[in-house]
């Protein structure tokens, strides 16, 4: 048995079509049967409401008196891209504001806009002979603008690998707050609930169908940027009038120490057509695995810690080497489920009928990554070999002598196997000197928390340690942590005017 | 109840919360306490009905203090029911209702701050 889509939405247009959200589905399967659920069940609905920074929009602001070109276009000071014609703008929502930093972004100028407020644009420009204006300042409402067109490149992942940290420090990154030492776990994603999840062949879902976005009917353009369906990474580009958006399905967001981004709510109705459609829609959060990834490792390839589904994430806890450890999500599963039950309502009530993809995605595809024609300096390329280090055991004095006449300001100590200990500073050193008081050996006044580097780290994730920590050498150490250079300031002044800054 | 207490550490450096505890007899427990060489800020937890006393204790020992009667302060409005919160409060003051609405214990909170910037809706603040 099969049904057709004109079927269903025949059903949706005389109000007798029986339409239900994904959550709901796996419970109708396993009562009804899967031929049972077919005959059952018209319509499935999903949803997702999660941080999208692939999101922004494109304006119209119409023409001026004189007219201008703009140029160079900012949004409550939040800088909008200029290379469109002359009244046209797409701002992003991850762009910072020029003022507030990452208090204030697109994201925010777009859920201002939704929630009616005031924005106010400036923009500037050469003057042409057509266009003669050079400036223009002025406030608008989203019901002044001719078009207010989202457009998000990238949206609905179809799932996103939960975030651990094994470092001994916090990291903010844009999988939020990641305590140290394996503190806690963050995760994102509706599960279950989500789209493509419920459709992972894209049989349904691909350009022209019409879909849910941030409150507003919109409609899927194509596959997404970075669309990596082979791996269980589908994503969708997506388009919806901002003017018929409403602010509980759009929220502006800060991630601390990453920068802005935007909640969207999405959904996609799928019509139940057949079993494969019975059996796709009735997944559920434990089907669904991701992979748990250790963010403490600064690199495109983090270690695997381990599998996890969605139903062990949500359930608030999760067990890692033998402890257990508390998730937090970051995308919102309550206003997942109400975009689904939104659209449910809409489809219900008949405003939305369905359709099929005009032009199919390709469910096969799997990312590539960057193409680098050079690979970036690495720690061995500028570091220094030559090293001057010390014993736990020797005096303060000798540290000072070999400072003096290593002319360095940074010694690492190391113990009786070679291995690394500790370091001492100049400032150590002197300090030691000035109040003499118990301290006579190196031990005594070095610090043990040593911030190490290796020699095929990336001199930018090293630049990135001596900014975090505020010190300014790192000793560079092998795998079994025997000093093998040390990378200071000094050595980073020779990237400039060297081969890497071409 | 919970009390701030902020005191400033003179020569003397007279452990002031342990003075309170043996003029009083109020077991005071300390919740959260940051001191430095010439400072402390404690949030200390004491019975309701011993809370003035063990004040006027400590303000005759110099101590400037203040009663806090609400936990963090959470702006409804903002929140969207992530959840982020959730892992990093060390008191477990929030949680899921069976609905995935976030629920606060607001009486656990020790005012650490540490979901204030875990939040990406801004919806935690420290109370005024
Ligand atoms: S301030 Fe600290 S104790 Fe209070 S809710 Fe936030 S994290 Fe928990
Ligand atoms: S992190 Fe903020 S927005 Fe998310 S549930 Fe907690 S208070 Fe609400």
């Amino acid at each position: 048995m099969h049904k057709t889509i004109d079927q269903i939405n025949e059903r949706i247009r005389d109000g007798s079509a029986r339409v239900v959200t994904a959550e709901e589905m796996p419970a109708i399967v396993a009562e009804l049967g899967e031929t049972g659920a077919l005959k059952e069940v018209d319509v499935v609905t999903t949803g997702t409401f999660g941080a999208m920074c692939s999101s922004g929009a494109f304006f119209n602001f119409g023409h001026a008196d004189p007219p201008i070109r703009m140029e160079r276009i900012w949004l409550n000071n939040v800088e909008a891209y200029g290379g469109l014609a002359a009244v046209d703008t797409y701002i992003g929502a991850t762009q910072q504001s020029d003022t507030r930093e990452d208090q204030y972004g697109g994201a925010h100028v777009m859920e201002d806009l939704v929630a009616g407020k005031t924005i106010e644009l400036r923009a500037s420009s050469r003057g042409t002979d057509c266009y003669p204006r050079r400036t223009i300042t002025t406030e608008l409402l989203l019901e002044d603008l001719n078009q207010a067109i989202m457009c998000n490149p990238r949206n609905a992942y179809q799932r996103y690998n939960a975030a651990i940290n094994t470092t001994d420090r916090v990291l903010h990154t844009y999988m939020g707050t990641l305590l140290p030492n394996c503190g806690n776990v963050t995760f994102s994603g509706s599960g279950g609930l989500n789209p493509i999840s419920n459709d992972p062949k894209f049989r349904l879902i691909g350009s022209g169908v019409p879909i849910f976005l941030c409150g507003a009917p919109g409609m899927v353009i194509g596959e997404g940027t970075q669309h990596s369906p082979a791996g269980g990474f589908g994503t969708l580009m997506v388009t919806g009038d901002m003017k018929k958006m409403s602010p509980d399905y759009l929220a502006a967001a800060t991630m601390y120490g990453y920068g802005v981004t935007l909640y969207v709510g999405l959904g996609i109705p799928l019509p139940v057509l057949d079993l494969d459609v019975v059996r796709a829609t009735a997944v559920r959060d434990e089907d669904i695995s991701v992979d748990m990834i250790d963010y403490g490792v600064p690199s495109r390839s983090r270690p695997l810690i381990r599998k996890v589904t969605y139903a062990e994430l949500r359930s608030g806890s999760v067990e890692v080497n033998g402890e257990i450890v508390r998730t937090s999500s970051l995308s919102s599963y309550r206003r997942a489920r109400a975009v689904a039950q939104e659209l449910a309502d809409w489809i219900k009530k008949g405003s939305m009928t369905l359709s099929l993809p005009t032009r199919p995605i390709d469910a096969t595809r799997q990312v590539k990554p960057m193409h680098q024609t050079s690979k970036g300096p690495r720690v061995m390329d500028i570091m220094d070999r030559q090293i001057v280090s010390i014993s736990e055991s020797e005096e303060i004095k000798t540290a000072a002598q070999k400072l003096l006449k290593g002319e360095t300001n940074h010694l690492p100590v190391i113990n009786g196997e070679g291995t690394l200990v500790g370091i001492v500073t100049t400032f150590d050193v002197s300090k030691a000197v000035a109040n003499p008081g118990k301290a006579k050996l190196v031990r005594d006044i070095m610090k043990k928390k040593v911030v190490t580097t290796t020699i095929d780290e990336a001199v930018d994730i090293a630049v990135h340690k001596l900014e975090k920590f505020n010190i300014s050498a790192l000793p560079v150490v092998d795998a079994e942590h025997h000093v093998i250079g040390m990378l200071t300031a000094i050595n980073l002044g020779k990237l400039f005017g060297g081969r890497w800054l071409k | 109840m919970k009390l701030l207490v902020n005191f400033s550490r003179g020569k003397g450096r007279k452990p002031i919360i342990a003075q309170v505890v043996r003029d009083t007899g109020v077991l005071i427990n300390v919740e959260r306490a940051v001191i430095d060489s010439s400072e402390g800020e404690a949030l200390i937890d004491v019975p309701d009905d011993q809370c003035q006393l063990v004040r006027n204790s400590m303000t005759s020992l110099g101590a400037r203090v203040r009663m806090l009667e609400h936990g963090i302060h959470f702006n409804e409005q903002e929140c969207v029911d992530c959840g982020a919160c959730i892992s990093i409060c060390p008191n477990e003051v929030f949680s899921f209702t069976p609905d995935w609405k976030l629920a606060l214990a607001e009486e656990r909170c020790v005012l650490c701050g540490k979901c204030i910037e875990a939040c990406p809706h801004q919806a935690l603040m420290l109370p005024l």
